[in-house]
């Protein structure tokens, strides 16, 4: 075997570097398993999560009817877009769904810290959503039925709980696809709610 | 017997979950155009699977939207941008084409000219590593004193 240039000094390097490249891709593999791996822990980071296609846009148009025996009045798109000049959430729910009991609590600290959350009961009969939040309590300033489930697929939305951040102008800034945990309202919620005040 | 069992899983079709004859669209036509739409969209609940072959709840809700859209006479194009509005890139099963997915669709070519360039770099060192060796002085010697022995 005789190469064409046998340069000993480059061969070294190369052999050098034919030792180090693997080792380098395992380092930066590792980095990148870890921080997937704290992401997964904290909420950061979520493989099975899609981005909202309405970031940064406002919200559709939709009218919803009340929750009889609430006492709230409904949602429609114009609530949302006229802006009470503070950052609001939408918050969509069933009392069907498990996640939602769990967020629950999370959202009514927030209701009691003065933030607007504005709920939609999703494929929900009314008699059920009604007694989730008898039982439970109610965070939501407005509270839209949407039965069918229409207004919901406007939103793209996959699956409840979801909870839309909209910022003082009404324009959706930030999409929870899944319970608002204790964590993700330390440290994602309340960040948002203050950078878009 | 596994061979045969093999046989019966190929020559059994695609189980499509629009079972339910209610949901489809009376004219043949239309429900045949509103199942290639479907087929063109992701179940985001499912994720792997089209709203066509979901039996996910809002793969249902979908589906009748497209079969509403495709009786009241929208172009494919249309439907397809109507629920690509509200659900993003992600709920095409064949994402478009711009800066965020150029690296998704420019693979197979990056992996085949990866490829093209790898075997260029192996045949080039074989040729050069393949070779006759040469020959030694020894050898050389030798080889000297057989052809000057063949000319006497």
């Amino acid at each position: 075997m005789s190469e064409v240039a046998p340069n000993p000094e480059a061969a070294a390097w190369r052999r050098r570097a034919l030792l180090l490249a693997p080792l380098a891709a395992a380092g930066l593999g590792g980095a990148g398993f870890y921080a997937m791996l704290r992401g997964l822990g904290t909420g950061d980071y979520d493989p099975r999560g899609v981005p909202s296609a309405l970031i940064g846009k406002a919200p559709p148009d939709f009218s919803l009817p009340p929750l009889d025996g609430t006492g709230l009045p409904g949602l429609s798109a114009a609530d949302l877009r006229t802006g009470t000049g503070k950052p609001l959430l939408v918050n969509f729910f069933a009392s069907w769904c498990a996640p939602c009991v769990i967020e629950h609590p999370q959202l009514m600290r927030l209701a009691r810290e003065g933030v607007g959350i504005m709920g939609v009961a999703y494929k929900d009969k009314p008699a059920d959503s009604l007694g989730f939040l008898r039982q439970r309590g109610t965070p939501y300033a407005r509270l839209g039925v949407d039965q069918p489930g229409r207004v919901a697929i406007d939103w793209g939305l996959y699956g409840v709980p979801e909870t839309y951040l909209l910022d003082k102008g009404g324009i959706i800034r930030w999409r929870m696809a899944g319970p608002v945990t204790e964590e993700i309202l330390a440290q994602q919620v309340t960040p948002l709610l203050r950078r878009y005040a | 017997m596994i061979r045969w069992l093999l046989l019966l899983l190929l020559a059994a079709g695609p189980a499509l979950a629009v079972g339910d004859p209610a949901d489809q669209l009376p004219n043949p036509a239309q429900e045949e155009r509103a199942r290639v739409i479907g087929r063109e969209l992701r179940c985001m609940v499912c994720q792997n699977q089209s709203i066509e072959d979901s039996d996910a709840d809002l793969a249902r809700d979908l589906r009748r939207i497209v079969r509403e859209q495709v009786a009241q006479g929208k172009p494919d194009e249309a439907v397809l941008t109507f629920v690509h509005e509200r659900y993003g890139d992600f709920v095409l099963l064949k994402p478009p084409f711009k800066a965020a997915t150029a690296l998704l669709w420019g693979m197979p070519a990056i992996a085949l000219l990866g490829g093209a360039l790898l075997i260029r770099g192996m045949r080039r060192r074989q040729r050069v590593a393949s070779g006759p060796p040469e020959l030694t002085q020894a050898e050389r010697d030798r080889l000297a004193q057989l052809s000057g022995r063949l000319r006497e």
